[in-house]
């Protein structure tokens, strides 16, 4: 069951999508989000909607990889779409109970649900096209800017590396650590909850210690290799925009420009 | 000139009881001299807490002497100003093949050295290639370092310190770790980089088999070099080594149990072919 774990989403294809610069992706994933949040009547949405739907075809991912990220946020969208239906003030269409199903209700809760949808595919996009690292990589460029605020942008990104590379080896230790206990008679597959619980700890505990071992001595080892944090740093693989890049931006500022036009025009 | 020279190098270690409050010092290297050239292929021996592993985190600077000094290419490893430079021409390999990867593909994590020392990026490439030329693992630069074995991942670490060009790979007990096979993929590796590119080698290790190919050995004990010599030297001194915790390899072992029985051979016999030798030559005088 543990080898089932990952992180990251990455969806491997050959697509423009995929050869696209991280930082495009970032920054126009970003763009994405505000048009959405600029939208207000169906005209717009159809635009973003057509946007998103021309990304998935460009992607190559298939569809339901993308739905995959909606059933995470199943609850929220729910609950978003109930609290707008039901409690928001306006012309009553019908009602039941003590409940009112209002005319603008019924209006923003399907928007605030297609909203949310469109967030939430329009992030998985980014994410199913771009490996954790690459993701790393381009979230370091895209926020060095911060640095001169004395934000730690080098240092959080190599982290974050650090942590996904670490994964699968946490991963096969807790493996390890597992099978190690329940020789020992730890009972994992207890059916009440308090036992499930207490037989955590003989994992945790065993898994922190040597995670902060492993920890110390990786920084030993990286000290050794001279690293000195990201100062006079160079890349084996530095970031180069592209034709395909400059193009992106363009279509993705085209796509803004649109959404802005369908708002005021209609 | 030699490339690593230690005047009285001591290092203190602080023991503390359970409150935090000091309770003395470990001595855990104590006033070692030793002297390496380049291209020397070197072993360092000892038991369990002899400080042979204290000794080399000093090689590149990872620990700095508390008495006496010591000096990397020159540059003395108390000296801040040139700690890049020192770690930079004694490269280090460590025990964990898991604790010393860093990247997530197997080019990036040999990149990872030189990006540090702000090499260019064209130049990184050639370095990475060359460096996982000479370990045997260039088929494997796009793979996960999560999903080769033991050896295969140290010698991945190897190339990581082959690609900032250093002039001394340091092994602290590098094969530990490893199942047989891993350990000679390793030592085949270093050897070849020994005489092939003239590294200098120090192989910090605790497996007599791996001494033999040295060309000098440092027996340590208690922080101190109680021992040095070639590898025929030291071994033919079994029973001082016993008293240090050590044993002699095998075939040593064998030449010795046979001449207390007897046969007629020479003190010191290292390797296999060294044993065949000699046992020929003494049937034919018989």
């Amino acid at each position: 069951m543990l080898r089932d774990i990952t992180l990251g989403q990455y969806y491997p294809a050959e697509s423009l999508l995929h050869k696209l610069d991280p930082r495009v992706k970032i920054i126009c994933t970003f763009i994405y989000m505000i048009s959405v949040f600029l939208v207000r009547d169906p005209a717009g949405y159809a635009v973003a909607g057509a946007f998103l739907v021309s990304m998935i075809v460009l992607s190559r991912v298939p569809f339901k990889f993308m739905v995959r990220g909606l059933k995470g946020i199943m609850f929220i969208l729910l609950f978003t779409a109930v609290f707008n239906v039901f409690f928001t003030p306006g012309e009553v269409l019908f009602s039941f109970w003590k409940l009112k199903v209002t005319r603008e209700g019924l209006r923003v809760g399907i928007r605030m649900v297609i909203r949310l949808m469109f967030l939430v595919i329009g992030s998985s996009i980014m994410t199913l096209t771009t490996t954790p690292n690459r993701l790393t990589v381009g979230l370091e460029k895209v926020f060095k800017p911060l640095e001169r605020f004395k934000l730690p942008v080098h240092e959080v990104a190599m982290m974050m590396s650090i942590a996904l590379g670490f994964i699968p080896i946490l991963v096969s230790e807790l493996d390890r650590i597992m099978k190690a206990q329940s020789a020992r008679g730890v009972n994992f597959e207890s059916k009440r909850l308090t036992e499930r619980v207490k037989s955590m700890i003989p994992l945790l505990i065993p898994l922190f210690v040597s995670a902060f071992r492993r920890a110390g001595e990786l920084a030993t080892a990286m000290e050794a290799r001279c690293y000195h944090g990201g100062e006079g740093r160079t890349r084996m693989k530095p970031l180069h925009y592209k034709k395909r890049d400059i193009l992106a931006y363009i279509v993705v500022l085209l796509y803004l420009g649109a959404v802005i036009a369908v708002g005021i025009l209609v | 000139m030699s490339l690593i020279e230690a005047n009285r190098v001591s290092y203190e270690y602080i023991r503390r009881d359970k409150d935090g409050a000091v309770e003395g010092f470990n001595r855990a290297v104590d006033e070692v001299d030793l002297k390496i050239v380049q291209g020397e292929f070197v072993a360092i021996i000892g038991a369990n807490g002899s400080g042979k592993s204290t000794l080399a985190r000093h090689f590149n600077a990872l620990l700095y002497p508390a008495e006496g000094t010591l000096y990397v290419d020159g540059y003395d490893t108390a000296d801040d100003e040139h700690l890049w430079d020192i770690r930079k021409t004694a490269g280090m390999v460590f025990q964990n093949p898991d604790n010393q990867i860093i990247g997530t593909v197997v080019e990036e994590d040999v990149a990872f050295g030189p990006e540090n020392i702000g090499v260019k990026s064209r130049e990184i490439w050639e370095r990475v290639a060359n460096s996982l030329k000479s370990v045997g693992m260039y088929e494997f630069r796009k793979h996960s370092p999560a999903r080769l074995s033991g050896g295969q991942k140290q010698r991945i670490a190897i190339a990581g310190v082959l690609a900032m060009h250093p002039k001394c790979i340091i092994l602290d007990e590098a094969t530990a770790m490893l199942d047989p096979k891993g350990r000679r993929e390793v030592m085949e590796s270093v050897h070849a980089l020994n005489k092939e590119e003239n590294i200098t080698v120090i192989l910090i290790t605790h497996y007599m088999d791996e001494v033999v190919g040295a060309d000098r050995v440092y027996v340590m004990d208690k922080g101190r070099v109680v021992m040095q010599g070639t590898p025929d030297k030291v071994f033919a001194r079994a029973d001082e080594l016993k008293g240090f915790g050590l044993t002699v390899p095998g075939v040593t072992l064998l030449a010795d149990e046979l001449r207390k029985r007897g046969v007629n051979l020479p003190a010191g016999i290292v390797t296999a072919e060294g044993l065949v030798d000699e046992i020929c030559r003494s049937l034919r005088i018989i």
